[in-house]
């Protein structure tokens, strides 16, 4: 199990390295898949069955693909755009690794708190399902419309708008105002 | 738990100062988007691990209540992204600069 940590630590890290360090957005996706892919096993060792099929379905499965839908559709034209700077700024690295440092330091150095005994049912989906409609009823039902709300709000933003007679062939290119 | 709790939470500590990272030097906005979501999860990385050290499940149920609003953020996200990029044809955050006074 120590082992198994070690590397998904390890894979975890090299890609969230490669999220920010890639220069191509396609590779920054890769990067991101490997990142959730490792956490899920790491939800695994956390005995959260649950939580790591639903990152798998959820962000390795949709959120993902939706990344590499619009980078397909932006960055066929838009070409490269990103660059990582040399070094970041002094004042910005300094407060960065000040941050991470204490971050860290607290949790390094914080009284280790010995883990709870817990079940073989803990993390499955019948013991979160319990708590999710019971104690958790109102949260999840508002989640429903957070949902609901996030799709109407997509269609909004993404409708095009009516192509212009002499730009029909590549519609909505640059509609400025109007929407 | 065979490995110690500090492992998971210094991992999630690395991966959240990772995304900071990168929301702070890049300047495609998909890629700060990206390490947006890395953030969030070290974030729920650090709450899995809460839930197991209390041997309570409610860490659990966070975490999937920020999986959802993670999608939802993605999805109007990256619209607001493609529209930006209808009517700018960048997605530079620096370029991106129309309510700067």
């Amino acid at each position: 199990m120590a082992v198994l940590f070690g590397v998904v630590a390890c894979l975890a890290l090299a890609g969230g390295v490669g999220v920010i360090a890639s220069r191509r957005p396609v590779h920054s996706v890769l990067a991101l898949l490997l990142v959730l892919g490792s956490l899920a096993v790491d939800y695994l060792l956390l005995d959260a069955q649950f939580i790591a099929v639903l990152q798998l379905i959820i962000y390795a499965g949709a959120i993902v693909v939706l990344f590499v839908f619009v980078i397909m559709l932006l960055h066929a034209r838009s070409g490269e755009v990103a660059r990582v700077p040399a070094v970041l700024p002094p004042a910005a690295a300094i407060s960065l690794c000040a941050a991470f440092g204490l971050i860290l330091l607290a949790v390094l150095t914080g009284a280790a708190i010995p883990p709870a005994a817990v079940g073989p049912a803990f993390g499955t989906v019948q013991e979160v399902g319990r708590a999710l409609f019971s104690r958790f009823l109102l949260p999840f039902e508002a989640a429903s419309i957070v949902l609901l709300i996030g799709m109407i709000g997509a269609v909004v933003l993404g409708k095009r708008l009516p192509p212009s007679p002499p730009d029909a062939a590549r519609p909505a290119e640059g509609p400025g105002g109007g929407r | 738990m065979t490995v110690p709790a500090p492992y998971h939470l210094a991992l999630s500590a690395v991966l959240f100062t990772l995304g900071m990272v990168g929301v702070l030097v890049r300047r495609s906005a998909l890629v700060v988007f990206m390490s947006v979501e890395v953030m969030l999860n070290a974030v729920n990385l650090a709450l899995v691990t809460f839930a197991r050290l209390r041997g309570a499940v409610d860490g659990q149920l966070l975490v999937f209540f920020v999986l959802v609003v993670a999608a939802v953020e993605v999805v109007i996200g990256l619209a607001i992204i493609v529209d930006v990029f209808r009517a700018m044809e960048t997605v530079d955050v620096d370029d991106v600069d129309l309510l700067r006074g």
